[in-house]
């Protein structure tokens, strides 16, 4: 293979593309990662079944859309609301009799994502299904440099508004503070009268929902599957882990990876662009433990 | 503890100890090897060896779910011989380390006579050392890219060389000379890029970009934004699995049209296409020697068969499907051409089943794509290839079927490899060779 087949020559007008594609890549990552990062934030939960709540969002639309016929944008709330109230049961069945040993949350987590994974193949069957796009998302921007399909546009004004509603709920409402007061100390925090467990099993239920929302867009951007949880996993806990705990470092990191993956696709291929991924990860991690932003916060 | 070389060697015999004890087969005598493979009065066993979990599972459940069927309708009509089938069917979950375990257990535990199994070309390099060691026979039922040479295998799906001779040079002829190449990051997509490269010379076209995505991987749109700026007249995919189903998507996303730069493909099949949405599909291409709306009795036989049966739960019939079920039946005849060669079921062995397999053929009146039949030198097979045209409904016309059956030959771009025999490979040097991977 010669250096010329390996380097794209750069263009201009392909590069500010691929800084746009940078963007789209940027808000899917921050939509699957926005979930986990809450969950781990709040509750130090690492949740292993994350890619699986997503799945389940997924599956959630396609039942919605397909067997019962609910147009597109409604089956959004719909699997934010069905996979939270999921999330919900797993943190009362589960999580809940395992705060006092973290390590045990990882492995009881990683169990569920395996029965989520085997129950939806056995209700619906290995092979991929099918989520539509809705027709009023058929359209591309195709201005000068600027290529972006609607669907990509749509999915980064979710991501915006899930942030914004992210954020609106954790420093403008008075549960929001509860959960910040319990995500600093938890037994000064209930010693003022705070139900924590109550607020961890809302938190759990919202991360949930999340990552449920999430599902119903990657459903119809890519490929519906019971195992496609695990390839969005891995994304979302590069996000957590590039970002440190809190929602404004997890915007900038998937902002940093989103744009860095793209350019080095365009320049070189999506293989080596991985490869340079990872590995500054592991050598900005090298020198920042912590995340972009630690927001004043011990390590967990 | 201090190492001394008493320490060493105790240490050593304990391991070995254990090794022994833990994996008895290795140790096996050769005695219980020497029993007949296929006891009278018995039943006949087979090893069904399909990922059922896993990434891998959209495709090769199906696999395992037509080499059942096709099991079921042969027990049915009389058996093999007189005696029936037993199928013992092992999920390898998708993991390479998986296929090469659980192929030692079923040629040692289970002792079957041959095993069906794979798709990918990993599992098949997985499974095949130990299938060689053991003299075993393996059907790898699907297409894939030829450069093997090997004594204990027979496949029944297209070679690189068969699929790329037809299609390569139709879509150069129709939609121009300029080519994108995507595939997924394993063997078989880049050596049919090779291939696929050797024909766009013959026929006048020029590669203007070639990309790779890891298996799994659905995020196309760096791609597509290369693809922009090359303006290929058509694109060559070789993408497998989920990934092709995202390919397809987004390609539909991103505004681009079928009928100005169409993807000619060699995995986009019914199932796949069904799974994009039908819109996502229309138009494309694949080249395939077997389509669900092939007409013919036969073909119409195994469709309604197939679906109305308890193992059609996929809805769909598909190529790869369709050469899994082939392999029941080369392999049926190669056991019926064996026991006429040994005069005794109990003489039968796997390799002796292999050697008689030689130009074994599967007549119009079993095989829903028409007539095939074994190379009775590289044990491959010899099959009409044709291209389809996806339609709006995600079934295939086929718009262009060969008139001559092409022959299977694993190594077409590698000449300086010798020639691949029954007896194994001759190479220019004159030596033969054996199980040359």
């Amino acid at each position: 293979m010669s250096v010329h087949d390996f380097w794209t020559p750069f263009s201009l007008l392909p590069f500010l593309n691929a800084l746009i594609i940078g963007i789209s890549l940027a808000s899917i990552w921050l939509i699957a990662a926005l979930g986990l990062a809450i969950i781990y934030g709040t509750m130090g939960v690492i949740n292993m079944a994350h890619g699986e709540l997503i799945m389940l969002g997924a599956y959630t639309t396609y039942v919605f859309q397909s067997l019962v016929g609910v147009p597109f944008l409604i089956c959004l709330p719909l699997a934010f609301f069905v996979v939270a109230a999921i999330g919900w049961v797993i943190e009362r069945g589960v999580i809940r009799t395992l705060y006092t040993r973290p390590l045990d949350t990882l492995l009881a987590t990683w169990g569920l994502s395996l029965i989520l994974i085997q129950s939806v193949r056995l209700i619906f069957g290995g092979e991929p299904q099918y989520v539509g796009v809705p027709s009023w998302l058929n359209f591309q921007i195709d201005a000068s440099f600027v290529h972006l399909s609607g669907l990509r546009l749509f999915i980064v004004l979710m991501a915006i508004i899930l942030v914004t509603l992210t954020w609106y709920i954790l420093y403008r409402t008075t549960l929001g503070i509860r959960v910040r007061a319990v995500m600093q100390d938890k037994e000064m925090a209930a010693s003022f009268g705070i139900d924590a467990n109550r607020v961890y099993s809302l938190t759990f239920a919202y991360g949930a929902g999340l990552a449920g929302a999430a599902g119903a867009m990657f459903g119809a951007l890519k490929t519906l599957f019971p195992d496609m949880g695990s390839a969005y996993v891995v994304e979302a806990f590069l996000v957590v882990v590039v970002g440190g705990i809190g929602l404004i470092g997890s915007v900038f990191s998937s902002a940093l990876l989103g744009e860095l993956n793209s350019v080095f696709s365009y320049f070189t291929n999506d293989t080596f662009a991985r490869f340079v991924l990872f590995t500054l990860v592991v050598v900005f991690l090298r020198f920042r433990p912590q995340g972009i932003i630690s927001e004043g916060m011990g390590r967990r | 503890m201090k190492l001394t070389r008493r320490s060493v060697l105790k240490g050593a015999a304990t391991g070995a100890a254990a090794a022994a004890v833990t994996s008895p087969f290795v140790f096996l005598p050769n005695k219980a090897l020497a029993a007949p493979w296929i006891s009278k009065g018995g039943t006949i066993k087979v090893g069904v060896l399909f990922s059922q979990s896993g990434n891998l599972a959209v495709v090769e459940n199906d696999s395992a779910q037509v080499v059942l069927y096709a099991i079921d309708e042969i027990n049915a009509n009389g058996g093999v011989a007189g005696m029936q089938i037993e199928p013992v069917v092992v999920d390898a979950k998708s993991d390479i380390k998986v296929y090469s375990e659980k192929i030692s257990q079923l040629i040692l535990r289970d002792r079957v006579i041959s095993t069906f199994g794979g798709y990918t070309s990993a599992s098949r390099r997985a499974v095949a050392p130990v299938v060689m060691a053991r003299n075993h026979l393996f059907y790898y039922p699907t297409c894939y890219e030829g450069r093997e040479c090997t004594q204990n295998i027979i496949n029944t799906g297209p070679l690189a060389n068969q699929h790329s001779q037809d299609l390569i040079p139709f879509m150069v002829e129709n939609f121009g000379p300029k080519v994108y190449l995507v595939g997924s990051n394993y063997i078989w997509p880049k050596e049919s890029n090779k291939n696929a490269k050797v024909w766009l010379e013959r026929s006048g076209g020029e590669v203007v970009g070639e990309d790779y995505v890891p298996l799994g991987g659905s995020e196309f749109t760096p791609i597509f934004n290369k693809i922009r700026q090359q303006q290929p007249d058509f694109i060559f995919s070789t993408v497998v699995g989920d990934s092709d189903i995202a390919l397809h998507k987004q390609f539909l996303q991103e505004g681009f049209k079928a009928d100005k730069m169409p993807i000619a493909s060699l995995t986009t099949g019914e199932i796949e296409t069904r799974a994009m949405g039908a819109e996502a599909g229309a138009g494309h291409f694949l080249s395939a020697p077997y389509f669900q709306t092939m007409e013919n009795p036969t073909n119409q036989r195994f469709v309604e068969g197939y679906l109305g049966s308890q193992y059609g739960g996929g809805g769909v019939t598909h190529y790869n499907m369709e050469e899994t079920y082939l392999s029941v039946y080369v392999w049926k005849y190669g056991v019926e051409a064996a026991l006429a060669a040994a005069g005794d079921i109990e003489e039968v062995t796997p390799r002796l089943i292999r050697d008689s397999s030689a130009g074994i053929k599967v007549e119009d009146e079993v095989s829903p794509e028409g007539l095939v039949w074994i190379d009775p030198d590289n044990f491959n097979i010899w099959l009409k290839p044709k291209i389809g045209q996806c339609q709006a409904d995600g079934q295939f016309k086929v718009i262009k079927a060969a008139a001559e059956h092409v022959g299977p030959d694993p190594m077409s771009i590698y000449p300086e490899r010798g020639v691949c025999k029954a007896d194994g490979l001759h190479t220019p040097d004159g030596t033969v060779r054996q199980n040359v991977l």
